[in-house]
C-alpha cells in the first residue's frame, strides 16, 4: 500500500513540471515587458532603455528561456514569485493570506457539501421515487440551474437586508461563513447527492444485500453497508471537489467581498498584474494535481482492486 | 432513429427543446422583436415600472429591459453554443484521430489531453483572460482551448471500442478508406454519447460565462449580456431588487431547459442508466460530474 501511494504520488511529478512550464510561459506570452513593469512598480520616475537593459540583466531576463525557467522554478518552490507589478510588494505577501482565507472557506464548504450530499443521497435512495425524493431532486434541479451569484444576491437581500440576521459581506466572524458556504454547498451538493443516490440504489440490488436480509440483518445495518460501498464512488468525487472549489469560489468571493484568492485574481487580471496571475495559476493547478493524486491513493486504500493498475 | 423517437415521446424533453428553440430564434430576430434599441438611454425613465411601452420596465439608465434581454441572448446563449460546438468539433476530430490511429499518435494526443484536463477549468479561463485581456471572445476562446480535451477523451474511448468491431473490420477488408470508415461507420455511433455530454457541458458553460461577465471580465458596457445586466442590477440591489429578476430568471430558464434535455437524451441513449435494474456508474456519473458546477 505504501509503495502504491508513493508510486501514484510520483506520477504527479512530471505533470507538475509540465504545468509549471505552462504557467511560466504565461508571462512570456503577456504583452508587457517584465523589466519595464518592475521599474514602474518600483516607482522609477524616468524609464530609459538603459535602465530597462540593466534591469533585464539584473533579473536574468537576457538568459536563454530554459535557464530562466529553471531559476524561476527554483524560486517559486520557495514561494518567491517576485514583485507585484501594481503594488510592488512581494507576490506571496498578497497571495499567502488570500490563499489561507480561501482555504478556510473551502474547508467549511467541503464539510457542508459532504454532509449534505451524503445525507440527501441516503435519504432519497431510501425513499426512491416517493415524494420526498422527487421534491428534493426537483429542488436540486432548480437550484443547480441558478447562477450562484444570483442566488447569493437573493440570500443577501433576504437574510442580511430584510431580516438583518447575517452580515452582507466580509470575513469578520463565524456568521460571515454562513451565506457563502450555503451558496457553494447548494451548487455542489445538488449535483453530488444524485451520484450517491444512484449508487446507493444500484447497491441495494446486490447479492450481498439479499444475503444480509436473509440472515436477518436490520435495514439499518444493511443501509450502513450499502453506504460504505457507495463511498467508493464518493471519495474520489469529494477529493476532486476540494481543488475545484478552490478555483471556483471566484464568483462567490466577489459577491461577498471575501478577501481570498478569487478576489485577488480578478483584481490582478483587471490590473494586468502578471506575476500575481502566474503565481495564482501555478498554485491552483498544482493543488489540483496533488489533490487528484491524494484522492486516488485514498480510493486505493478503500478498494484494493484499484491498486493493481500501478 | 429509435433513440430520436424515444426522445420525442418524452414531453418534458419536447417542451425543453421548444423553449430553447424559441430563445434561439428570439436572439437571432432581436432587431425585429425588440421594442426599443437596447442601449437607448432615457434618464427620465430611470427605474421605470412595468408598462405597456416597456413590458419589463427600465433599468438604472432608463434602458428598455426587455430589449436588453432579447439582445442579450446573442452573447449569453448563441455565442456560448457556438463555442461549445467548436470545442466538440475539435475534440471529435482529435478523439477520432487518436482512437483510430492508435499507437504513438494515440499516446501523444492523450497525454496532451491529460495535461489540458489537469488544469482546473476556472483557473485555465482566468489564465487566458489574464494574458489576452478581458472580453467575451477571450473567455470563449479559453473555453474552447479547455473543453476540447474533455470531448476528445470521450470520442476516443468510443472509437477504441468500435474500431475493432466486426463490421468495421469487414469494411476495412472490403477496402473502404479510413476516412469513409470513420465518417460512415464510427462517427454515427459516437454521436449520441457526445450529444449528452456536450449538452450538459453547454449548461455549465453558460453559467460560467455569465459568471465571468458578472465579474466584469467578459463583455464590456454598453453591450447587453445577462451576466452583465445582473452585475449592473446588483449596484441597486438594496433599493431595486426587482431588476435582478428578468436576467436571472432567463438564465435559470435556459439552463433548466438545457439540463432537462440533456437528462432526457441520457435516458434515450441509455434507458437503463439511473434505474435500479442495471447500473452503469461510469457513464451516468461521467455525465453528471461533467456538468461541473459553475
Amino acid at each position: 500500500m505504501i509503495r502504491y501511494a508513493a508510486r501514484r504520488l510520483l506520477t504527479a511529478v512530471p505533470l507538475l513540471l509540465v504545468i509549471s512550464f505552462l504557467a511560466f510561459l504565461l508571462q512570456q506570452l503577456a504583452p508587457v515587458d517584465p523589466a519595464e513593469a518592475v521599474l514602474h512598480a518600483q516607482g522609477v520616475p524616468q524609464v530609459t532603455s538603459e535602465l530597462i537593459a540593466q534591469k533585464k540583466a539584473e533579473l536574468g531576463l537576457d538568459r536563454p528561456l530554459l535557464r530562466q525557467y529553471a531559476s524561476w522554478l527554483a524560486s517559486s518552490v520557495q514561494l518567491d514569485f517576485g514583485l507585484s507589478y501594481v503594488t510592488g510588494k512581494p507576490v506571496w505577501s498578497l497571495l499567502g493570506p488570500a490563499f489561507m482565507h480561501t482555504l478556510q472557506l473551502t474547508a467549511v464548504s467541503a464539510a457542508a457539501i459532504i454532509l449534505l450530499s451524503v445525507a440527501l443521497g441516503v435519504y432519497c435512495a431510501l425513499r426512491e421515487d416517493a415524494w420526498p425524493d422527487r421534491a428534493t431532486r426537483g429542488a436540486a434541479f432548480l437550484l443547480t440551474a441558478m447562477p450562484p451569484y444570483w442566488l447569493a444576491a437573493w440570500l443577501v437581500w433576504l437574510f442580511s437586508v430584510k431580516l438583518d440576521l447575517l452580515p452582507t459581506s466580509g470575513m469578520d466572524s463565524a456568521a460571515s461563513f454562513v451565506l457563502p458556504t450555503a451558496v457553494l454547498a447548494v451548487g455542489y451538493a445538488g449535483v453530488y447527492f444524485r451520484v450517491i443516490r444512484s449508487s446507493m440504489i444500484a447497491g441495494r440490488n446486490e447479492d450481498y444485500v439479499l444475503y444480509g436480509r436473509a440472515n436477518g440483518l436490520t435495514e439499518r445495518a444493511i443501509t450502513r453497508r450499502v453506504l460504505a460501498n457507495s463511498l467508493q464512488v464518493a471519495v474520489p468525487m469529494f477529493g476532486m471537489a476540494v481543488p475545484i472549489l478552490l478555483g471556483s469560489t471566484v464568483v462567490v468571493e466577489n459577491v461577498f467581498a471575501w478577501p481570498g484568492l478569487g478576489n485577488l485574481s480578478v483584481k490582478a487580471i483587471l490590473g494586468r498584474d502578471y506575476p500575481v496571475i502566474q503565481a495564482f495559476v501555478l498554485l491552483l493547478a498544482s493543488s489540483f494535481v496533488v489533490f487528484n493524486a491524494v484522492s486516488e491513493v485514498l480510493s486505493g486504500l478503500l478498494n484494493p482492486r484499484l491498486r493493481k493498475d500501478l | 432513429m429509435k433513440r430520436i423517437s424515444r426522445l420525442l415521446s418524452d414531453r418534458l424533453a419536447l417542451l425543453s427543446l421548444a423553449v430553447l428553440a424559441a430563445i434561439a430564434a428570439a436572439g437571432m430576430l432581436a432587431p425585429w422583436l425588440a421594442p426599443h434599441p437596447p442601449d437607448e438611454v432615457n434618464m427620465a425613465l430611470r427605474y421605470g415600472p412595468w408598462s405597456l411601452h416597456y413590458l419589463l420596465g427600465n433599468d438604472q439608465l432608463g434602458r428598455c429591459v426587455l430589449s436588453r434581454i432579447l439582445y442579450g441572448i446573442r452573447p449569453s446563449v448563441l455565442l456560448v453554443l457556438a463555442a461549445v460546438l467548436a470545442s466538440v468539433l475539435i475534440g471529435a476530430a482529435v478523439g477520432m484521430a487518436a482512437g483510430y490511429a492508435g499507437g504513438r499518435t494515440d499516446a501523444l494526443l492523450m497525454r496532451l489531453c491529460d495535461v489540458m484536463l489537469s488544469f482546473p477549468g476556472y483557473v485555465m479561463t482566468l489564465a487566458v483572460i489574464g494574458v489576452l485581456g478581458v472580453g467575451l471572445q477571450n473567455i470563449l476562446l479559453a473555453f474552447i482551448l479547455m473543453k476540447w480535451a474533455w470531448f476528445a477523451r470521450i470520442v476516443r474511448s468510443s472509437v477504441r471500442q468500435i474500431a475493432d468491431a466486426d463490421y468495421v473490420r469487414f469494411a476495412r477488408t472490403l477496402g473502404t478508406g479510413s476516412l469513409a470508415i470513420l465518417f460512415r461507420h464510427i462517427l454515427p455511433v459516437c454521436v449520441p454519447e457526445l450529444a449528452v455530454v456536450a449538452s450538459s457541458s453547454f449548461g455549465s458553460t453558460l453559467l460560467q460565462v455569465s459568471g465571468l461577465s458578472f465579474l466584469g471580465l467578459g463583455i464590456q458596457a454598453p453591450q447587453a449580456e445577462w451576466g452583465m445586466m445582473l452585475s449592473e442590477a446588483r449596484q441597486s440591489m438594496f433599493s431595486r431588487p426587482e431588476l435582478m429578476l428578468a436576467p436571472g430568471l432567463m438564465i435559470v430558464l435556459t439552463v433548466s431547459a438545457v439540463n432537462f434535455l440533456s437528462d432526457a437524451m441520457q435516458q434515450a441513449v441509455d434507458p437503463q442508466a439511473g434505474s435500479s435494474k442495471r447500473h452503469q456508474p461510469e457513464r451516468a456519473e461521467a455525465a453528471l460530474i461533467g456538468r461541473e458546477v459553475a
